[in-house]
């Protein structure tokens, strides 16, 4: 086994962990209740399966075949910078649409800021 | 209704219209040894720009950005005809193309054709088509 082969390995074995992961954020996204804890399924593993995937396809091209391609890189940063702003601004959306909570919900503190009468002081008071 | 408080959007904007802006530009110089070219360099810049608009508001982008998109579609077809056009002036067919090396001096011997300005014609009709269309879409009073 010389080092291109070990190189490919590593590379063979970090796209499996992104696709396992990306397997396990689509069940999560059918099995959790409500919009939150699916977003919250959706948005986080599905960017740590991709920039998994994205990193074994440059560490193959790379060790492989000598190629350093930039693009994946970008493609890396920037699937981490918009994944997350992208769930944030879905959740923010259904929580300002009153999207009912899963059952199992305790406490919702958000709620008194912004849907109630009060709100408009508080919120000139943050402002 | 709610105050719009788009403070993460609009910082994740500025960020990412960078790379957008960036890698449209590469899009367009690379179309002619690897995949790229004008039509997805444009639609690509396009993209950036809508990514602008939605973030920050129609009204401050107008101001930092005061283009009549509708004009760059003549533009950018009036550079795709001049390059037919000048292929007359060396006796040989409409558009014809050519290219040649030259020492550029920081980034060393390059190939440079002339179908290169027939891409960045097609770059700017995609870009003035594109942000028309959805602008003259998304908007609703008139302005």
């Amino acid at each position: 086994m010389n080092a291109s082969e070990i190189g490919e390995f590593i590379a063979a074995l970090l796209i499996l962990i992104g696709s396992i992961i990306a397997v396990i954020s689509a069940i999560g996204i059918i099995r959790f209740p409500d919009v939150y804890t699916r977003s919250h399924a959706a948005t986080k593993s599905s960017t740590l399966s991709i920039l998994l995937t994205l990193f074994g396809a440059f560490l193959f091209f790379w060790w492989g075949q000598s190629i350093f391609s930039v693009r994946i890189l970008l493609g890396i940063l920037f699937v981490f910078l918009t994944a997350p702003v992208a769930g944030h601004l879905i959740s923010r959306a259904a929580y300002r649409r009153k999207v009912k909570m899963a059952d199992t919900t305790v406490e919702d503190e958000l709620y008194d800021v912004l849907h109630k009468k009060g709100a408009e002081d508080s919120k000139q008071h943050s402002e | 209704m709610y105050k719009p408080n788009d403070l993460i959007l609009r910082t994740t904007t500025s960020i990412i219209v960078f790379i957008l802006l960036g890698f449209s530009i590469y899009l367009l110089l690379a179309g002619h040894n690897s995949p790229g070219g004008g039509f997805i360099g444009g639609l690509m810049t396009a993209s950036a720009i809508l990514l602008l608009y939605i973030s920050y508001g129609s009204k401050a982008i107008e101001k930092i950005l005061p283009i009549n998109y509708r004009l760059l579609i003549p533009i950018g077809l009036l550079i795709a005809l001049g390059t037919g056009i000048g292929s007359f002036f060396f006796n040989v067919p409409f558009l014809s193309q050519t290219f040649t090396y030259v020492q550029i001096p920081f980034f060393g011997k390059m190939e440079l054709a002339t179908a290169m300005l027939f891409d960045v014609g097609v770059y700017v009709t995609v870009l003035g088509v594109t942000l028309t269309i959805i602008l003259s879409i998304s908007r609703d009073q008139k302005s």
